[in-house]
């Protein structure tokens, strides 16, 4: 029966068929291009004379003598020191989602367990929080960090970050400590634990599909932060993010383009990798908020 | 759970967030009410052979010593957001009283820097919200009905323009607008001008901005109608069927009343998110025909000199009232819905 209400006539699947196509080459066709075209030389890549020329690359073949050149890569990642931008993001990410995934569970463990009126006042906070544009953060931080001399350094951005992060993470983590049965850890009390142990021992073992799905959205928020890396950080510890950027500025002169494309390839490589490996955690977390409202 | 296990549970969460955010956003408040000092300016007179000249320059060393002691600058009360590149009351109060028609005074408004970017602001925000609503939910239907074997593929490509950062986004798609870019060289072909440039005018510049946040959000949607596509309950649409509804009357009466809730959670995030639009505007270049409110803090506070923390703190604050209109709705909402459960 469920099979009779599922068949279409030929048009539509034709139809149907023809707009996945369409939608898979609008979505995927730009980074694959970026991809190819980055192993090109900026003759080839924005060509003048024939847009065919970015796929077989005739001028990458007269002046290095093969189709592909990495020279892209070299300049960046040698000479402009895109290396050590690749440093400091892994620095920052590791410790942003460590840390706002060891607040965010203690915090949306709270949340979800207690039933005062404030955790409605939380909450709302929370989404108001989440919803302040970031470069408004920033414009209240810049003056009492250079006040405190505090401006510039990894460890400032990355309790920013963590801030930044913690009202998405509480709601998310709330949300999934909801759906875990409060009897158990109840259960774990009624034995004689207190409430921090039966966290640990009855909330921890069962707790990490949850943590590792709002791991990665945290790991997106840092890995992919612009505002708050570009604003807080000197020139020598910049991510990639601002660092891709600072090429653009600096780059404009001929084949200086191919560097920020080669970086900019660089950090797309890592997100597919991602997407690969946890498609399905990135989908279930995407719908999380919205099947519980 | 008893207050005292609920603070020892929460405190470090809730001290992070209040001293990034909320003190913040305080400190914004405090600050947009001062200015940069003014110029402590010398005249010293320098006599040489052909008589005395005087020279004014400006006193580097009382300056630094003045910025040392009121680092917020001076006071000016709320006179930043009254100025031509806030709110900029008399400029507009000029404007309708010397402008003969309507458009010239929507030109006059569009040369205020505020009112240009607020402009985009919120047009971005409420033209890329429903069109990535719309464009989402046409996936999840097409998609859903799609052999099993290719569903997989389908999702992790459409997850790419999400999840890879807007400003790497934008400028994938700003070297392929290039005119000697693939698409851009397309559109020169298609239409026959061999001038056109998307990075030209400003409203193909708009439109340039508009399409990149659709191609950017509609995988969120997309994912999220998928999701609530698997969900919609087979009995309800095969009884449909039994009546005699046809495929369109299907999707118009169970489906869509079926996932009206998720439409709303993703318009929440696309208001929040599409509010605060920035990252593109610095990929595309497209800073001179269209900025955004978040562009013109960060613009402020990369001035060249020094940055103008008072102008941008204004600018910031004027933002966050943004914020909190945008938000009113969903803050009632959700105080109902709480008291009706507790």
């Amino acid at each position: 029966m469920a099979n009779l209400a599922n068949r279409k006539p030929p048009s539509l699947v034709f139809v149907s068929t023809a707009f996945v196509l369409f939608w898979l080459v609008v979505a995927a066709f730009p980074f694959l291009w970026t991809m190819w075209g980055s192993f090109k030389v900026e003759g080839d890549f924005f060509s003048r004379a024939d847009w065919m020329n970015a796929i077989t690359g005739p001028v990458t073949q007269r002046q290095n003598g093969s189709a592909f050149t990495g020279a892209g890569y070299e300049g960046a990642w040698v000479q402009q020191e895109f290396w050590r931008a690749v440093i400091n993001t892994s620095i920052v990410v590791f410790f942003t989602v460590v840390i706002s995934l060891t607040l965010g569970t203690l915090g949306g463990y709270a949340l979800a367990r207690s039933g005062f009126k404030y955790t409605f006042w939380l909450l709302m906070a929370a989404l108001v929080f989440r919803a302040m544009p970031h470069v408004t953060l920033v414009s209240g931080y810049l003056l009492p960090f250079f006040e405190l001399n505090i401006w510039g350094y990894l460890p400032t951005t990355i309790i920013v970050l963590v801030a930044i992060n913690q009202p998405f993470t509480l709601w998310m983590l709330h949300s999934f400590f909801l759906s875990i049965p409060k009897d158990l850890d109840e259960a774990a009390m009624v034995d004689g634990c207190t409430r921090f142990q039966a966290f640990r021992l009855a909330i921890i073992p069962v707790m990490w599909p949850g943590v590792v799905t709002t791991g990665l959205f945290s790991f997106l928020l840092a890995y992919n932060d612009f505002t708050v890396t570009s604003m807080l950080l000197t020139q020598e510890n910049a991510t990639m993010i601002p660092k891709i950027n600072s090429f653009l500025g600096s780059t404009q002169e001929e084949g200086k383009v191919m560097y920020a494309v080669a970086a900019v390839v660089s950090a797309i490589v890592p997100l597919f990798v991602l997407i690969l490996f946890f498609q399905r955690q990135i989908v279930s977390g995407l719908t999380a908020g919205a099947v519980k409202g | 759970m008893p207050h005292k296990t609920f603070m020892a549970f929460i405190w470090p969460s809730l001290l992070a967030m209040i001293l990034f955010i909320a003190l913040p956003i305080l400190s914004v408040g405090y600050q947009s009410l001062f200015i940069e000092h003014e110029q402590i300016v010398v005249v010293s007179e320098n006599c040489g052979p052909f008589g005395c000249t005087k020279e004014a320059s400006v006193d580097a060393e009382a300056m630094a010593e003045l910025r040392a002691e009121q680092p917020a600058g001076r006071f000016n009360g709320l006179d930043t957001y009254s100025n031509a590149s806030h709110l900029a009351f008399d400029e507009i109060g000029e404007i309708f009283a010397t402008s003969e028609n309507f458009g010239e005074i929507r030109n006059r408004i569009m040369n205020l820097p505020f009112y240009k970017a607020l402009i985009f602001t919120l047009a971005y925000t409420f033209i890329v919200t429903p069109l990535v609503i719309l464009l989402g939910f046409i996936i999840a239907i097409v998609v859903n009905s799609i052999p099993k074997l290719l569903k997989g593929p389908v999702i992790f490509f459409s997850l790419l323009p999400m999840l890879v950062t807007p400003l790497v986004g934008s400028l994938v798609l700003f070297w392929m607008i290039d005119s000697r870019g693939i698409i851009g060289a397309a559109l020169q072909t298609i239409f026959a001008d061999p001038s056109l440039s998307l990075k030209a005018s400003p409203a193909l510049t708009w439109v340039t901005l508009f399409v990149y946040g659709v191609w950017h959000s509609a995988p969120f949607a997309f994912v999220v109608f998928y999701a609530g596509l698997q969900t919609v309950p087979q009995d309800t649409l095969e009884s449909a069927m039994v009546d005699g509804a046809s495929r369109w009357e299907r999707v118009r009466f169970v489906t869509i009343p079926y996932l009206m809730p998720l439409a709303t959670f993703i318009a929440l995030m696309q208001l929040m998110d599409n509010f605060r639009v920035f990252e593109p505007i610095i990929g595309f270049s497209a800073a001179a025909s269209a900025t955004s409110l978040s562009y013109l803090i960060y613009n402020d506070l990369r001035a060249a000199e020094s940055p103008l923390f008072g102008s941008a703190a204004a600018t910031s604050m004027l933002t966050i009232v943004g914020v909190i209109i945008l938000l009113l709705p969903v803050l009632r909402r959700n105080w109902r819905e709480f008291n009706r459960k507790t």
